[in-house]
Formats: structure tokens, sequence, C-alpha cells
């Protein structure tokens, strides 16, 4: 468990990086939506912008989600645009019918959007006034989700901070994990967590609003994403106290992430061994096996997700990968500076995109895979170039021990189906 | 402001998107914030074009709206122009962009740009997605087209086909085909695959095919204003309007209208034998009007369905589809709210629905079969194969696409002679499906309750179900929920409900096996 990084070593946190500014091929906040409604099961968001941010939450999602989802967007017209005072109004009516047929709601996030920000509706005074209205059944917060503010997963960051001014107060020595992750991979972490003595546990978003964990001087809390830095600084400003580690992607990640929080709970190494070692001896044989197809191959890492530095860091380092470039819509090294550390130099570090520029960059070096969005892929495909789509690594379990295997087989997988397919003509 | 869920139409510059994805040699420069890119996963993605769409996107951010965003827009045009040397650009803005007043417009035309820059001027919090598309390539046209000296032969234009359509890959190639056979050339297609110098040379040609008049009947209008140039007002979707598409344009073209039938199987396939069970399936249409319109004279006319229900969500048709309803005997649904959609399906109890990806869904709740005859699209609706909609081989595709969700003729007179069998009964759907069968709508919640219940309880688990039937409660007494239970499940829900309209209008509080029957001849056809 040696975490310190040889000082003559330079890593890729110390390496310049490639800022660009251009046409950014990224998805708005409000995508984290589609995954945020599906894990806070009282609350409904509703985006206050025009049929753009419709479209784009329903296209986003890929398929629909039939059970009439828990969010929609009021969408602005002529009329709104034109008086602020009816915009308001308008709003509390659509709220209002809203909350009528869906008395199981009981938080409302309203959602800004870049026309509403360009116009700028007031949407904090908007929550205030309705969470009087509603009270006490319905809390009501906003945040925004624009993309002039937020880039894809930074909707999440936006959305948990939003909810760390109205948590309770609590003196007790708690932890929290913060992120939303799908149950089964939140549940394994807090069974690790639990068999090495640690807790109270509590986690953000709570599934339910009643649940919605304290914060105070004494709650030390472990972001599970790397996309989280407003809430992070939310946190600390009630006083909460951050640890900071890699990120639990891989068997590496994993076991460091859950070290720094072991180490911060005073648990001793031999009850830390024993917790961790049968689901670490069955994650290294789940990448071994699924990495075969990955190792030596190159990779290329157009922006997206803001997961690319830690995945680097996995696909590097634990299944045997060279990175040629690392790009990230924005590098906040609070947050990723302890996975930034254990990349060696190399790879070009990029942050913000020039999407035609990057692409000519793509072209020159023909990496093994490129990661990148779903506007992008096929294209590049169609090049000969082989992609992994960055949106399933949102949607999908892959952090922790147990789903370690599963994360390399993601990347492997598009790697094995261009070596298993025959399609040209036989000579 | 309205709350919306899901949206059968994007916003118009994704009309124009259409447009400018569909053509070659063209570049649309869209000022707009980061994350309108999304809108090219809907080309990459779901029509899986191996290209992007060549869009450029100014994506500003909040830092940059206090600065120079017009700025950006000129940088950007710039760089785009000097990147991809379209030949001709269009230019606009996206709803964010509207408000900010860059006028993206003026600033590309101060620039000098070698080639012609059309600016658009879609506005975003009116109008939707068809508005888009038609006043995008209305105003391509408006620019590039120009009268001219006709072709020495008989030509024609097709226009309105672009990217992401429903099938209009495939129905090009039917519709060419069907000139082909009456010796008339084809001038220019476009949108669809055509270059702004195609469009200088749109005036050419003799006539215009209209193929869908929500992306190209203004840029029809004016070709025919300023080129001379007729255009057909039949969309040739179904056996009779394609005879009659023929037998117009022949008309408007001067030429034969020769025909080759050989390849036409539905009216066959309609007449045999193993089609009677479709004889009065109650259909509920919903979609496009185009879409809409032709499936509602082929549904009635060519496949014996009874309409019970449709509309259109594209306002601009509203006039076409309420006096095609009227014909029906039916009041049209025009709207773009799914839950409107949803609420007048449940209301109608169709058999079957034809509508768009919104209404397969709204049938996967219900229970009910939906065959799709219309956008908004899905990765589903580009099949790999020739699947067209028009012309004679589109009658095939839509008896066989229509049909599929059903149970099949024969299997369906099986299944009421052997009801009780215990692996073939009614609940197992469709044969053909294997586990993907829709549950019929009374099976949804399982075994029918043993005792008497009252009927807002019968709901079988999803509320959706439910059914009006005034303020009453009403019950069905074992016997007759046995009883109903024994009809096969396709007919199961009309009888359930004639039933209690039935007892409802003469007051009855319990449903016995007499009421049951006593409906059943009150409602017998």
């Amino acid at each position: 468990m040696n975490r310190q990084a040889p000082i003559q070593a330079k890593t890729c946190r110390d390496a310049p990086i490639l800022k660009e500014r251009g046409q950014r091929e990224v998805f708005c906040g409000l995508t984290g939506i589609i995954w945020l409604h599906r894990k806070m099961q009282d609350a409904f968001f509703l985006v206050v912008g025009s049929r753009t941010c419709a479209h784009l939450l329903q296209s986003a999602a890929g398929v629909m989600i039939f059970a009439e989802p828990r969010f929609g967007t009021a969408i602005l017209e002529e009329g709104d645009l034109a008086g602020m005072a009816d915009a308001h109004e308008e709003l509390d009516r659509e709220v209002a019918r809203l909350l009528e047929r869906r008395p199981d709601i009981k938080q409302l996030f309203l959602v800004g959007s870049c026309p509403s920000e360009v116009i700028k509706l007031d949407l904090a005074r908007a929550a205030e006034r309705l969470t009087q209205v509603h009270a006490p059944h319905v809390r009501v917060l906003n945040y925004s989700g624009s993309g002039i503010e937020t880039t894809f997963t930074q909707g999440e960051d936006a959305c948990l901070a939003s909810m760390v001014p109205v948590l309770p107060a609590t003196e007790e020595r708690e932890l929290l994990l913060v992120g939303a992750l799908p149950d089964v991979v939140e549940d394994q972490a807090l069974s690790l967590l639990t068999q090495m003595g640690i807790g109270p546990i509590r986690v953000l978003p709570a599934p339910r609003s009643s649940e919605a964990p304290g914060i105070g001087e004494n709650t030390v809390f472990a972001c599970l994403q790397p996309f989280l830095g407003d809430t992070a600084a939310a946190l600390t400003r009630r006083g909460a106290r951050m640890i900071a580690a890699p990120f639990p992607f891989g068997e590496e990640g994993t076991t460091l992430w859950l070290k720094a929080i072991a180490d911060e709970f005073g648990v001793d190494d031999a009850t830390f061994e024993r917790v961790t070692e049968a689901p670490r001896a069955r994650a290294r044989t789940a990448i071994a096996n699924a990495s075969a197809a990955l190792r030596g191959k190159s990779i290329f890492f157009m922006p997206d997700s803001q997961l690319e530095i830690p995945l680097a860091r996995f696909l590097t380092r634990e299944c045997g990968m060279e990175a040629i470039e690392i790009g990230q819509p924005y590098i906040h090294k609070g947050l990723v500076g302890p996975d930034m550390d254990l990349i060696p130099s190399g790879p070009v570090i990029s942050e913000g995109q020039d999407v035609d520029k990057q692409l000519d960059r793509v072209r020159a070096a023909r990496p093994d895979l490129t990661v990148c969005g779903l506007g992008l892929a096929n294209p590049l495909e169609a090049e000969g170039l082989t992609t992994k789509w960055a949106i399933e690594l949102v949607f999908t379990p892959v952090h922790f021990y147990e789903q370690a295997g599963d994360l390399a087989g993601l990347f492997s997988r598009p790697i094995r189906r261009r070596d298993l397919l025959k399609l040209e003509a036989v000579e | 402001m309205k709350l919306t869920v899901w949206t059968y139409e994007g916003p118009p510059h994704v009309g124009a998107m259409r447009v400018a994805t569909g053509m070659k040699g063209l570049h649309y420069v869209l000022h707009a914030p980061q994350g309108d890119t999304y809108a090219d996963l809907l080309f990459t993605m779901i029509e899986r074009r191996v290209h992007r769409p060549p869009v450029t996107y100014t994506t500003f951010e909040g830092r940059d709206l206090g600065e120079d965003t017009a700025g950006i827009f000129k940088t950007t045009c710039q760089e785009a122009y000097d990147r991809y040397q379209p030949q001709a650009l269009i230019v606009g803005a996206s709803c964010t962009a509207e408000l900010i007043q860059d006028d993206p417009g003026g600033l590309a035309e101060t620039m000098g740009l070698p080639v012609p820059v059309i600016a658009l001027e879609l506005p975003s919090y009116q109008r939707k997605e068809n508005f888009g598309s038609d006043e995008t390539f209305y105003q391509i046209v408006r620019h590039l087209a120009q009268p001219m000296e006709k072709t020495p032969e008989v030509t024609a234009n097709l226009i309105g086909p672009l990217a992401l359509g429903f099938r209009h890959r495939d129905d090009i190639e039917e519709v060419k085909g069907l000139l082909y056979e009456m010796g008339i050339g084809i001038n220019v297609v476009a949108p669809f695959e055509a270059t702004p110098e195609d469009i200088t040379k749109l005036g050419q040609a003799h006539v215009n095919v209209l193929m869908y008049p929500e992306h190209a009947e203004t840029a029809a209008r004016h070709l025919e204003r300023v080129c001379g140039q007729p255009y057909t007002k039949t969309v040739p979707i179904g056996v009779g309007a394609t005879h009659d598409f023929v037998a117009e344009l022949a008309a408007l073209a001067g030429v034969e209208p020769k025909t080759d039938l050989t390849r036409l199987r539905q009216p066959w396939w309609s007449k045999s034998v193993d089609s009677t069970y479709l004889t009065g399936k109650r259909v509920f249409l919903f979609g496009d009007a185009t879409h809409v319109q032709a499936a509602a004279r082929v549904a009635r006319d060519e496949m014996g369905f009874e309409v019970v229900g449709l509309g259109c969500y594209n306002r601009e048709f509203a006039r076409p589809i309420r006096a095609l309803a009227r014909d029906f005997g039916l009041e049209a649904l025009i709207t773009d709210d799914y839950l409107d959609v949803e609420k007048a399906i449940e209301e109608a109890a169709p058999e079957m629905i034809l509508g768009t990806q919104m209404e397969r869904h709204i049938g996967k709740r219900l229970g009910i079969p939906c065959a799709v005859i219309s956008a908004p699209v899905h990765v589903q609706d580009f099949p790999a194969r020739y699947s067209p909609q028009m012309g004679w081989e589109g009658a095939n595709v839509l008896f066989d696409t229509w049909i599929h969700p059903l149970v099949m003729g024969l299997e369906e007179h099986l299944l009421a002679m052997f009801r009780e069998d215990f692996e073939f009964h009614d609940a197992a759907g469709p044969s053909h499906h294997g586990g993907h069968a829709p549950k019929p709508m009374a099976e949804a919640g399982g075994p029918a309750p043993q005792t008497p219940r009252s009927i807002s309880e019968a709901k079988t688990g999803s509320e959706e179900a439910e059914i009006e039937t005034g303020t009453d409660v009403m019950v069905w007494l074992t016997d007759a929920e046995r009883e109903l239970k024994k009809i096969p499940f396709f007919v199961r829900g009309k009888a359930r409900r004639n039933t209690e309209t039935f007892a409802a209008e003469r007051g009855l509080s319990e449903i016995s096996i007499d009421t049951l029957y006593e409906a059943k001849a009150h409602f017998a056809r």
C-alpha cells in the first residue's frame, strides 16, 4: 500500500494541460436527470426550458422510459418571454397541476436551462415561493442543468450541491458517500465498509427525501464520482471533511479508495485485508480475463463524462493499455489529483475541446480504441476506428471490485467484435 | 408554458438539420450553446449515418455571454467554411441564441464568403421541427432555384425526402420506379442527397412530385409560382392512392398513365380467406398528417378495418385531417401531447394502433398491438432491408407490417376452438412473437379474481386500463366473470366494455351471464 509516488517520476498531475476552446461535442447537464430520477424515487425534475431541452432528454435517454417518467419540461412559449411576472405565474400553475397529479412527489427540482438563464428567470426565488406554497408535503429546490453552465455529468453535481444547504445538521461522526450509483454497486460499497466496522454510513442522494443524511463538523465524506466538485465544496462549507482518494474503478482504485476511508476510521490492516482479500482476488481474476484483448492496445479519450482520468488510470495500470490522449471537459485536481498521480506522464492531457482539431489528432494517431460520445462513434467506426461510447460508462454499474471485470469488458467488447466480424469478401 | 413529457417533434433547428444532413455540399452554422450538439446523435445513432451531420455549432458558454458571442459566431463560421468548403452555407440560431439576438444571418452576410449564405429565421418558441424543415428547404430553393428552360424530355423533381425520415430512403426508389414506367425522367431529388448546385437546376423539370408535404409544400408552391411547375397532391401510399398518383402525375406531365402491377400482391393477400379475420378490426390512427391520411384510406378500403379514431401531431395540417375525420364519421385528434393521445386510445379501446413509436409504447402499456406508420423515428424504423411505404412494393410492405403485430388468421380461429388448451391458450399471445407478445389488456394483472368485485378494482394492476362507466358501482358476478374469460382475448376487452355500457344504460348494478349475452345480442351487427 505504498501510495507515495516517487518524487522524480513526473506524473500526469504535473504534465502541461492542453486547453482548447472551440466546438464542444458534449451533452449539457440536463442529461443527468435521466439517471437521477431513477435514483431518487420521490423526486420530480421539472426543466424550465425550451422544446430543445425536452427533445434532448428524450433523445439522450435513447429509449423512452415509459413508466410515466418523473421528469418533464415546462416549455417556455412566446408569451413567457415577453413578461417575467407571467412566466412565474405560469410556472406556479404548472407546478400545482403536476403536484396534484403526482401526490407521491416529495421533492421537486426546478431545473434551469439555457433559455431560462438567458432571460434571467429567477428559479431560486420560484423555488422558495413554491416551497412555502406546498410545504410541508413537498420541498422545492432548484439548480442549473444548462449547457451554458454545466457539462453532462456536472448536472448531477449541480443537483446534489443544491440539496446540501437544506440537509439537516448533525453532530454525529458519520461517513457520507456522495454520488448516485446503481443500487447494486452502492450496496456492495456499504457492505465492504460495514464489514470493516465503519459506520454509520449515509448516502447522498438518499433514495427518499425522508432518509436525507445530516451534515456537520464530524461528517467525513468520500465522493463516488469524479465530477462532484461543487457538491464537495458545499459539504465542506457545512463543516464536513473530504477523504481524497483515487476513484473506485478496478481492483487498485477500489482498494485505494477503501483504504483511504479505512485509515480515516482507524481500521487495522488485518481487518482491511480480511474484508478485501477475497473480492480483490476475484476482481484481479475478472480483469485478467476481460482485459486480454486490451493489453498493448492504445486508447484515446475524447472529453465527455468526466470519468476519463480515473478510467485512464484503470486501463493503463490494470489492463495494460497505452493512453494517447486523455481529454476531460474540465479538470478539477482536487478530485482527480490522486488518480493523476498514478498515471505516468506521457499521454496528452487535454481540457475543453475543439472537436474538429481533436478529431484530426485521433485520425493522425489511429488509436486502437477511441472513447467518445454517441454523435462521433459511428462516423469514426466508418473510418475504420474502433470506439466505445462514453454514455454507457455513466449508466452501467462499473464501480468497485465485483464490477471491475465488467468495466474492462466494456472496453474490450468493441475490440473483440472488430476481430470477430468477417464481413469482407473472401479472396 | 406547457408541461411536456415526450415530444413528437423537436425544435425547428432540428428540422433545418434534417434538411442539411440529407443534402451534400451544404453546411449549417448554428449559433447554439454547449449541449445542443446532442442532435448529432439522432443522425449517427438512429439513422446509423457514417458522417457527422454537416453542422458546426458555436457552443457558447456562460462566460461568453457577457463578451462577444457575435465574434464567436463569425470565427466559427469562417473556420467551418475553411475546413468544409461547402457550395453554400445556411446559418441560424437555436432557441437560446435566438434570445441573445446576435443575428447570425446579418453577421454572416458581412463576412464576404465566396458562396451563397442563406439565413434562416426559425422561431423556436412558436414553431417546431416540421416547420423548420419546410421553411429551411423553402429558403434554400428560394435562394438558389431559378426559372429555367425545361429539359427536352419529360422530367420531374422528387421533393421532400430528407434525413431521419420515415422510410424516405426506400420511398425514393419506389417512386423513381413508378416514374420510370411512365417514361418520366428524374431531374433532381431534394433535399435527399442533393447538392446546392443540384438545387439551382430544379427549374428544369416539368413537374414536381411532392412526396412529403410536411417537408416541402412551401417549396412546391414557390416553384409552381416562380418556375411554372405544377406539383402532385396525392401521396402514393396504398394501392388506391398509388393508382390516383399515377393518374394525377400522368395528367400533369402529359404522358400515358402506364404502370406495371406484376409486383403488387397486396390486393390478393387482402382478399384471400386467411385475411377474413381482419374484417372490422377496430384501429386507431395517429402520426404525421401525410401518413395518417394515407393509412386511413388503406385501413378502411384495402384492409377492411374499422377506423375508430384518427389524428395528427403536426398542427399545420389540422384542416385536412379534420376533414378526413369527418369523412370517417369521427372527430380528429389534433395534439402534440402524448397523454391526450393515450387517453383517446384508451377511450376508443381499439384492437390495434397504427401510430408512431410513442403509440407503440402506449400500446405496450395498454396491451394493444401497434404497427408504426410514421415519424418520429426510432432505430427500428431504419431496417437494413428494402422496406418502402410508397408505390406497389410499399402497399405490400404495409400489408405485412400491419398484420405482423396481430394473431395470425388461422391461429385466431384455432384459439377460439381450443381456448381451454393448457399451452394453446389466448393469453399466450401471437405465436410468432416469442416472449415479447403484448399482454392483452384484461390479462395484464394475472388471473381474474374468483369473487365478485367492483369494476373499479378490476383494473388488473394498471390504473391506466380503467374503464369509465359512470358513478354507479358495478359488480361482475362470478359466473359472468368466468364466462367473460371464455371469450377470446382479442374481443374480450370489447365485450367487457360493451356489457358494462349496456348495464349502465339500464341502471344495472350487477352483471350476470344473462346481462353478458343480452349485451352481446344488443351490440350484434
